[in-house]
């Protein structure tokens, strides 16, 4: 009988070298928490980082792991899944990492669905090389390389994975580690790529850019909680409600005749709609809607391993037991005497 | 009527046409055909990179060369005894390549006037006429005509029908080199299992070109061979791509091991991936990434999980790589990057052949990055320098790239195939898994080749983490300290240089251990140097010849091999690398005979230089 697991049994003997008041501290402390709750023994976890802050994650699990190199975990991660479906594979990656140098395999890896999970850190800045704008940054940033503000769009992450037709897309942030810890609970149970972007304070590249949102005083009236079957509800009294008019959203208060009822009642199956709340994005709400936390959009699209996995027994069968030498040997051949 | 039949003991033919004209299929025919008699061969293809350029001009023209004969071959031919031209474009392109006094079958439908306007020739010009002034023997046929007659009740439309005209040709080609039909019609009766008009239709215009060939007065004379008189065996025709998936597939099985092969379509490395997707039942999967970078990490990421791990790619494509290349080295994990070299730069010359990314191979990658290189030296080569990389990068936990090129890897040779039993075993062995109370585990210790053990997700107790941050010598953590970082940087070479302990010592490919002049080659040009030294020491001239599979490390006793030696000649289809190399470790006054034209080197310009070296 193997012995319960408890988080410690998850942190490796090596020193964290995150600076003081990272956000990345709570997330570690959550996904060491949860890797007990899996059930999965630790020698079949494999977390896998690109380049960055967040990449060094790998490092602090007593799992197995690899740290590669900038931007390509997504495909590293995908060639070990491939081969090894009978891993759990934990993809730690961040806004520089995953959306501009590792841009291309992030869309990828989404839309063929590998049997992983993906932790976005998203802290809107470069922090390992010190305070340059990121792919996430808001516009007109000052920065490092931006000394007249920052001139870049950027994205949006969860349209992005939405666009790119991933089949688990969430939210979370370093600052509600239940939710979070629920969410990667979600997201390790989700079947295929799972998505989840953490919302993670740079304490020193760009401290507060998230505090709208993760704020206790301000978290009500900013962030909405998404349950699935449940109505859109937030705000500080929980007074307020999101309500569709066909396609178009629109955020009302509840009593003078709006009720509950009325609300949009969410549905993590329901693409389309996912995609509205993706785009609940304004900066600093100022086209009134909160910011969605929780799962936006879970599909059932099989697994890309899964069908590798099926397409390989296939041949199996159609060709029999291999036969090396009938291969080597061809079809045609002649002797020399 | 009966036409002498005259032996010879070697020929060369070419076929050449406007790229939708089936040229390759009707080479690739007439090479199987050639291979099942029992002659020993060595084929061209040359064609362009465009699917289909303008139909009728000479940027269009594809070709296809085959020497052949019953003597051991080493090289396409530097020129042909027969040439084949469907157009006028053809022709113009390929005149150079036929020897003096040699023979020109033309297709006179594609001499018309638009013809000779797309080939850029001038409108009142009959240049058929003007070969055969200058002394050529041309037989004017009009094949579409006649393939038109041939097929006039098959039901097929005139396109279909235009569509059989190179089988039409290849029939002649038969007739006049005594060749049977046979290979090609089962070939056909395959292709279109479930288009039996087609199948019909091809075989019969197939059979009445070679009626045609017999019954025109065109031919003085028809040709055989016997077979060749080479080594005793059984036989199959195979081209470097076909011979380089059945080695790795055989590695993946004597390993034990599943092969994972991340690959990004490029010319012309491609077919390794389409071979390889078909091989499943022996548990290959094959990944089409998303771009190269992707290719190879994934192949890394597979390696770690403990596979037989390859991505396949040609020069462009490597140098995307590079980066993750030089992490599977300071990983220590195993990883085979085969590189099908085409001609550069940047996106170059994607169908032609060239070897100019040997410095690449040896030094292309950030820091001290040492990793074995090794090249294969012809179509059947590449089967044994694969497998080869294969034991090397499973065996001492080290990527190693395997350069071959896109002359070998689309050219063809008679292959004496292995049996299984034969093949070289792999020994892997995973690390096995700890017990709590056991010593800590250290994924960075090594044996006595420098090789660290290989511990697989899965294995109980070994959970370690690995990056391409600089390691402490043993434990694999991050280290940063100075004298660490000589001591790993000191011992990845030294793991890389211990490679060659294993591996056999380099013996003379022609001639004696001293002489007047030591000529050095690597990869595909062992055939053509072969030859060319040979017909030198016929002259009577003390040349001899050494060929290198491995270049990093070099064989142990490459320098005493030069000490015997004063003249070393080194040619290379690039401006002048392998003689860097030597110059650069051996201290020798080697020199480089060097062309980049995109083609193999010819038997005849290789005797000329070396006999300019011992003159």
């Amino acid at each position: 009988m193997e012995a319960t697991l408890t988080s410690k049994d998850f942190a490796s003997d090596q020193d964290v070298r995150w600076c003081p008041g990272c956000g990345d501290y709570t997330i570690l402390k959550q996904v060491q928490s949860v890797m007990p709750d899996l059930g999965i023994p630790r020698e079949n976890i494999v977390f896998v980082a690109g380049i960055g802050c967040s990449s060094r994650f790998p490092y602090y699990m007593n799992t197995y792991g690899m740290h590669t190199i900038h931007g390509r975990a997504p495909a590293i991660a995908t060639g070990l899944k491939i081969s090894r479906p009978d891993l759990s594979i934990w993809m730690i990656t961040g806004d520089g990492d995953a959306l501009s140098i590792g841009g291309n395999h992030i869309i990828h890896a989404l839309r063929r669905n590998v049997d992983m999970n993906i932790l976005l850190f998203n802290n809107e800045i470069y922090g390992l090389t010190k305070g340059q704008y990121s792919p996430t940054s808001r516009p007109g940033s000052v920065t490092k390389s931006t000394p007249m503000g920052s001139l870049d769009h950027p994205f949006n992450p969860l349209s992005l994975a939405l666009g790119a037709d991933a089949g688990f897309v969430a939210r979370a942030m370093d600052r509600d580690p239940k939710h979070l810890n629920q969410m990667l609970l979600r997201s390790a149970q989700h079947e295929g790529t799972s998505f989840l972007e953490i919302y993670q304070n740079c304490v020193v590249f760009n401290d507060g850019t998230f505090d709208l949102y993760t704020d206790k005083v301000s978290r009500p009236g900013s962030a909405l909680y998404l349950e699935h079957e449940k109505p859109m509800i937030f705000g500080e009294n929980r007074d307020k409600g999101v309500r569709l008019d066909g396609l178009r959203p629109e955020v009302v208060t509840l009593g003078d005749g709006v009720s509950q009822e009325d609300l949009w009642i969410h549905d993590e199956h329901d693409a389309v709609k996912a995609y509205i709340l993706s785009r609940f994005f304004a900066v600093g709400n100022e086209d009134g809607f909160p910011r969605p936390f929780g799962v936006l959009f879970e599909s059932k699209r099989p697994a890309y391993d899964k069908q590798v996995a099926a397409q390989m027994a296939a041949a199996k069968t159609r060709h029999g037991a291999p036969d090396l030498d009938a291969l080597l040997k061809g079809n045609e051949t002649w002797t020399v005497a | 009527m009966s036409h002498p039949q005259i032996t010879r003991e070697t020929a060369t033919i070419r076929f050449a046409g406007d790229s939708g004209d089936g040229m390759q299929l009707t080479g690739s025919q007439f090479t199987n055909t050639t291979a099942l008699l029992g002659n020993d061969l060595s084929t061209f293809p040359d064609f362009p990179a465009e699917i289909r350029a303008p139909a009728g001009t000479v940027a269009g023209v594809s070709g296809f060369q085959i020497q052949f004969g019953s003597r051991a071959i080493h090289s396409p031919g530097d020129s042909c005894d027969v040439l084949v031209v469907m157009n006028a474009a053809a022709l113009k392109a390929n005149i150079k390549h036929l020897r003096t006094g040699g023979i020109i079958i033309a297709n006179l439908d594609g001499f018309g006037k638009k013809d000779l306007s797309l080939a850029r020739y001038k409108a009142e010009a009959d240049p058929l006429l003007e070969v055969q002034t200058t002394g050529y023997t041309v037989v004017p046929v009009d094949v579409t005509k006649l393939t038109r007659a041939s097929l006039v009740d098959s039901g097929l439309t005139v396109k279909d029908i235009d569509r059989c005209k190179n089988m039409f040709v290849l029939g002649i080609v038969y007739w006049l080199y005594s060749r049977s039909m046979d290979p090609t019609i089962d070939f056909l009766s395959k292709k279109f299992a479930k288009k039996p008009d087609l199948a019909n239709a091809n075989i019969k215009a197939l059979k009445d070109g070679y009626t045609y060939g017999n019954a025109t007065q065109l031919f003085s004379e028809r040709y055989m061979l016997e077979p060749a008189r080479i080594e005793s065996g059984t036989y199959r025709n195979i081209t470097g791509n076909e011979a380089t998936v059945l080695a790795i597939t055989a590695a993946g099985q004597t390993s034990k091991l599943p092969v994972f092969l991340g690959s990004y379509p490029i010319t012309p490395a491609s077919d390794i991936l389409h071979g390889l997707s078909k091989m499943k039942h022996f548990g290959v999967t094959t990944f089409q990434a998303e771009d190269e970078i992707a290719a190879v990490t994934s192949a890394i990421g597979a390696a770690y999980g403990g596979s037989l791990a390859l991505t396949t790619s040609s020069g462009p494509g490597i140098a995307l790589k590079t980066e993750a290349i030089t992490l599977a080295m300071m990983y220590e994990l195993p990883l085979v990057i085969i590189n099908v070299q085409r001609a550069g730069p940047s996106t170059g010359m994607p169908t032609k052949t060239e070897q100019a990314d040997l410095l690449q191979a040896v030094y292309g990658r950030a820091g001290e990055s040492p990793i074995v290189v090794l090249a294969a030296a012809s179509p059947a080569d590449c089967f044994d320098v694969t497998y080869q990389a294969c034991q090397i990068a499973l065996e001492h936990m080290i990527p190693v790239m395997m350069l071959s090129d896109g002359y070998i890897a689309n050219g063809a040779e008679p292959w004496r195939f292995p049996n299984s039993d034969t093949l070289p075993p792999i020994h892997v062995s995973f690390a096995k898994p700890r017990k709590e109370d056991d010593e800590p585990f250290m994924p960075y210790s090594r044996n006595e080749a420098f090789v660290r053990p290989w511990a697989i997700p899965g294995t109980k107790g070994l959970e370690h983490r690995i990056g391409g941050l600089e390691k402490e010598h043993g434990t694999g953590n991050i280290s940063y300290d100075s004298d660490n970082h000589q001591i790993m940087t000191t011992m990845r070479e030294n793991k890389r240089n211990a490679v060659a302990d294993r591996l056999p010592l380099l013996q003379m490919e022609e001639g004696e251990p001293t002489g007047d002049l030591l000529v050095i080659g690597w990869g595909g040009t062992l055939g053509s140097i072969k030859q060319a030294v040979m017909e030198t020491r016929a002259l009577g001239h003390k040349v001899s010849q050494i060929h290198l599979r491995q270049l990093a490390p070099f064989p142990k006793n490459l320098g005493e091999i030069l000490g015997g030696f004063k003249n070393i000649l080194v040619p290379e289809i690039n401006s002048g690398q392998l003689v860097r190399l030597l110059r650069d470790q051996y201290h020798v006054p080697a020199k480089g005979f060097n062309r980049v034209r995109g083609i193999p080197f010819t038997v005849e310009e290789l005797k000329n230089a070396f006999i300019n070296e011992v003159n």
